[in-house]
């Protein structure tokens, strides 16, 4: 955190960490996009609730767009799975030596769920 | 193959914010998971669609209930939800304005402008946490 490591993006998507450095990016970028949703729909509803504004209802249709709700939902899920992974493996060191593996087993868990949700969510898109 | 004890952590905020992540992130799922639980009880097993429970799970407000088909809306509004509301709003707040303090610090160094950030974040975090608490008793 101290450190002044001087790493650019291209410099840092070289190294080969794999699995794992997979899913720390994508754990970090899952985190700030729910962090978005979030903030914004907080101040949505509250500008819609409390002070009757159509500042909400233009936020709304930013956030209730099919591809806005196929990111969040992409962000939920990894964000839910993954963090739980972390947890499982703080709470018990020793299969921190299993961590790659663990990597590949989240998108066990992941992928099932989340295409799942994505079909159901395209379904009702495209039926209006 | 300890050679040495382990060194006593000191209860400095990096540590104590390391522990309250884990906790929070494991307070979200189950409370995402009683909120199911309770709705699929409260009848959302054949009142509500699949996202509108998912909508209810995330955060148990009665306004993402109401178009769906659920015949008593005091069910779903009283205060043990508004409870509820407020102990997610509780570790979802905490959990992802420290998340994003440590992504800040991660792509700054220490000086003015992090102590700066880091301090507009600890305001969106207040500010948020009371625009939510407004929304949830006035809902």
């Amino acid at each position: 955190m101290a450190l002044n490591r001087k790493v650019g993006l291209i410099a840092g998507a070289k190294y080969k960490g794999g699995g794992p450095m997979l899913a720390w990016a994508l754990h970090r970028i899952s985190g700030l996009g729910i962090i978005l949703f979030v903030t914004t729909h907080v101040i949505a509803s509250f500008s819609t609730q409390q002070l009757g504004s159509d500042l909400g209802i233009s936020i709304n249709i930013i956030y209730e767009s099919i591809y806005f709700q196929l990111f969040i939902a992409f962000c939920a899920i990894f964000h839910g799975v993954n963090g739980f992974r972390i947890i499982i493996l703080d709470i018990w060191p020793r299969l921190i030596r299993y961590q790659k593996e663990s990597t590949w087993l989240e998108w066990f868990v992941i992928l099932p769920i989340y295409l799942l949700t994505a079909f159901i969510m395209i379904q009702r898109f495209l039926e209006g | 193959m300890r050679s040495k004890a382990m060194p006593k952590p000191s209860w400095n905020l990096e540590y104590l914010m390391w522990i309250f992540t884990r906790i929070s992130g494991l307070a979200l799922i189950l409370l995402a998971v009683l909120s199911i639980s309770l709705g699929l009880l409260m009848g959302a097993r054949t009142q509500m669609d699949l996202g509108t429970l998912m909508r209810w799970a995330f955060f148990p407000n009665s306004n993402h209930v109401l178009d769906s088909e659920i015949p008593d809306i005091f069910l779903w509004a009283n205060g043990f939800w508004q409870i509820m509301q407020i102990l997610v709003l509780f570790f979802a707040a905490t959990h992802g304005f420290n998340g994003l303090r440590v992504v800040v610090e991660d792509y700054t160094s220490p000086g003015f402008w992090q102590a700066a950030l880091r301090f507009i974040i600890l305001l969106l975090w207040i500010f948020s946490g009371l625009v939510a608490i407004y929304v949830i008793l006035g809902s």
